[in-house]
């Protein structure tokens, strides 16, 4: 074969299984107390702070990562149970998930030992926020186009420029980002850009909000003027970040979070649909299930092939892209199959409420974590063509 | 399941790649190379896979026929070993020994009824039953007053009407009209018309899976050789992103379908669990092979739309397929009428649980 892929069929071992009754009973207890509606995906997150702490005494921050940093050394498998329970419960994991998903491996992987000692265990413990600065004004999906500068100075770097998109900014304590220490050559349009942690309390950062269609606020313009970076906060190569960014993306792609953001929907649909639905209704249903489960299945064995060592670039360029479309997708094809449900369904309302929400949301999931163009170029070079 | 460590797959392929490659094929306009290759399947026990010894089959598990079924796809296979082994599957159900020669199935589709009469006679009409023109006997599953049966019939006692399917094999009407079997076996409980369909979906997806791979295999090859605009057609961007499209279906439809085999290879039988894994598959395989099958004559141009050239024999095969044992739009109603019986909140559970 050209092009030999591989979904071997990976069942979750029992260990999971009991793993996720806990993740359940914690989530009806938090929901029972009041901390978040698992009907509202379009609240904010007021209230995160806490319930990001009692996520980090139940001991599902950094869950892979070595004890010594505050980790619990589970596997990927266990984490995936935790990340698609709190997805499905509309837990708000927003003050956490970045730095449990993507910081914190970046920093195991190229943080001097004593900045890990001193930041993982307080993500594992759910203290803190980061965001990820990739994308600039006139950048967008084209990292290579970043033109934020860190000048060298005396005992660390200088940063002017800004980043845009940038989740979370307003509450994030720490950015990891991508500066351009050097032009790129003429050779490698990749060369010049280094990764760096820079603490969001620094002097001279301003965060300026961008309101979203959805009426939430997550985006943020994010302004550095003179803002110093210590030596040791540089991350990995000097010139060399393109690699290290390229690979924390493949965490970023394959995660149950890549096709359940609009899953609410097709549950709510089920519901008006109620339990005899006529027959265009109950095909509906079942083609939308059918969708689900096969992803979901792709996505259980890339956390397979993660945990056994490999790097699945492709293999999860391929689950963002097909869940991507498809969570992008979902609202409108619960909007055409809402024409079947009774006018008497008892969810009527929150049915057409959280569909306008998704249809609203949907134009984000094609771009976030990736563009479909983009991930389709890593495809098709997967496949030999590039 | 891996193909890399599994003898009986590579058996399987070894045949295929010498007895049913695209040369043997497109320069045998006649199609005599069938015959040779229906003996050394015969003498290689493949089509008698699922059958246990005792009853005359080589008794692979159910995992290594799915694997060679998969690998037939990918052959574009043109001869009835999907329907020999799901008929000796069949029997073996019934504890009937398997005879010699090919067979096939029926009903193969799900809206017919066959059913056996106190006298111990068959009576009913199964359509599109694949290669019955070319089987010595049809396994059967019929309704009786005492539940499923099991029966093995001669085909030549059957009423068959040929037919053509979308693919360019044989997909017959059969009509039982107080047919005698040769012998008959009560089902074992659990063991219905839809566990039968639910048997034969899943051997169709991994069909199509198949067909999907060779599809995408060769299309990239293709676009990395044929040069038009100064380029070779694999450097446009536009096609590129095509056959990304082409790599996540192929992806979707093997891995539902790798999935479901492994459901029913380890369930201890025809449970909820293989009921949404088995009509998931079909589903979106049958899905994958109208998106597949679309891209792969695109990027081939009309070279591929010429009987000449080999692509039609796994792109119209993974078409035809679609529609055995229960097409796409049936499974849907069915996994969807049993997802709203749940209940709203027993989805997530039940996609979890798998």
């Amino acid at each position: 074969m050209t092009a030999a892929l591989r979904f071997d069929p990976i069942r979750l071992p029992p260990v999971c299984e009991e793993l996720r009754k806990e993740v359940r009973a914690f989530l009806a207890e938090e929901i029972a107390a009041g901390t978040f509606d698992p009907n509202k995906p379009q609240r904010e997150d007021s209230d995160a702070p806490e319930f990001s702490r009692r996520v980090g005494e139940r001991g599902w921050l950094g869950m892979t990562w070595p004890k010594k940093y505050g980790g619990h050394e589970r596997t990927f498998l266990e984490r995936y149970v935790v990340t698609e329970e709190m997805r499905i419960a509309n837990a708000p994991t927003r003050r956490f998930f970045v730095a449990d998903r993507q910081s914190g491996p970046v920093l195991l992987k190229y943080a001097p030992e004593h900045i890990k000692m001193d930041i993982l265990p307080r993500i594992c413990r759910g203290e803190l926020c980061f965001a990820i600065g990739m994308s600039e004004p006139n950048s967008g999906s084209d990292l290579f186009a970043a033109k934020t500068k860190a000048t060298k100075t005396d005992g660390g770097y200088l940063i002017n420029g800004s980043k845009i998109w940038t989740t979370s900014a307003h509450i994030a304590d720490y950015m990891i980002a991508i500066f351009r220490t050097s032009p790129p050559t003429k050779e490698n349009r990749r060369h010049g850009l280094t990764q760096f942690l820079v603490n969001m309390k620094s002097p001279g950062i301003k965060v300026n909000p961008i309101a979203q269609i959805t009426g939430q606020y997550e985006f943020n313009e994010v302004v550095f003027t003179d803002v110093f970076v210590p030596d040791d906060h540089l991350l990995g190569e000097v010139d060399g970040a393109w690699k290290q960014a390229t690979s924390e993306l493949a965490y970023e792609r394959s995660g149950p979070e890549r096709f359940l953001e609009t899953y609410y929907v097709l549950t709510e649909l089920v519901r008006a649909l109620g339990s005899d639905p006529d027959t265009r209704g109950a095909e509906g249903i079942g083609r939308l299930v059918a969708q689900l489960h096969t992803m979901r299945r792709m996505s259980v064995s890339v956390a397979g092939m993660l945990q056994a060592g490999k790097e699945p670039v492709v293999e999860a360029s391929i689950v963002k892209d097909i869940g991507t479309i498809w969570e992008q997708q979902l609202p409108h094809r619960v909007r055409e199959l809402a024409a079947f449900v009774d006018g008497e369904a008892s969810n009527h309302a929150t049915l057409d409420e959280l569909t306008a929400f998704a249809t609203k949301l949907a134009p984000k999931l094609t771009i976030q974590g990736g563009t479909t163009e983009v991930l389709r170029g890593i495809i098709a070079r997967g496949l030999g063509l590039r | 399941m891996t193909e890399t460590d599994n003898i009986v797959v590579e058996t399987a392929e070894k045949i295929f790649a010498d007895l049913a490659d695209p040369q043997t094929i497109n320069a045998d306009k006649a199609e005599t190379w069938k015959a040779p290759l229906w003996q050394a399947l015969s003498e290689s026990g493949l089509p008698l896979s699922w059958v246990p010894e005792e009853f005359g089959g080589s008794g692979a598990s159910l995992a290594e026929g799915f694997g060679v079924l998969n690998a037939a796809g990918r052959a574009g296979l043109a001869v009835p070993l999907a329907e020999t082994m799901l008929a000796g599957w069949l029997l073996a159900q019934g504890k009937i020994a398997a005879p010699e020669g090919a067979m096939t199935i029926a009903p193969a589709h799900p809206k017919d009824r066959l059913t056996l009469d106190a006298d111990g006679k068959l009576s009913g009409r199964a359509r599109s039953v694949p290669f019955a023109q070319d089987a010595q006997h049809v396994a059967v599953l019929a309704q009786s007053a005492a539940g499923a049966k099991i029966a093995l019939v001669p085909a030549s006692a059957c009423r068959i009407d040929r037919g053509l399917g979308l693919g360019g094999d044989a997909s017959d009407v059969v009509t039982f009209d107080k047919v005698a079997p040769i012998t008959t076996a009560p089902a074992p409980q659990g063991l219905d018309q839809t566990s039968l369909m639910l048997m034969g979906a899943v051997a169709r997806s991994l069909q199509i899976a198949g067909a999907l791979e060779t599809l995408l295999d060769r299309s990239v090859t293709y676009a990395n050789e044929r040069v038009a605009f100064e380029k070779k057609i694999g450097k446009f961007q536009a096609v590129q992103h095509n056959l990304a499209k082409l790599a996540g279906e192929t992806s979707a439809a093997l891995a539902a379908a790798t999935s479901a085999a492994d459901a029913i290879s380890s369930a201890e039988g025809f449970d909820d669990a293989v009921f949404l894994e088995a009509s998931a598959a079909k589903i979106r395989c049958a899905e994958a092979a109208e998106k597949g099958a679309a891209i792969a004559h695109q990027v081939h141009g009309a070279i591929g739309f010429t009987r000449e050239h080999i692509l039609h024999r796994f792109s119209l095969r993974a078409l035809a397929w679609r529609d055995d044992f229960g097409n796409e739009s049936h499974w849907a109603v069915e996994l969807g009428r049993k997802v709203a019986a749940r209940g709203a909140d027993d989805l997530w559970p039940l996609v979890a649980s798998r």
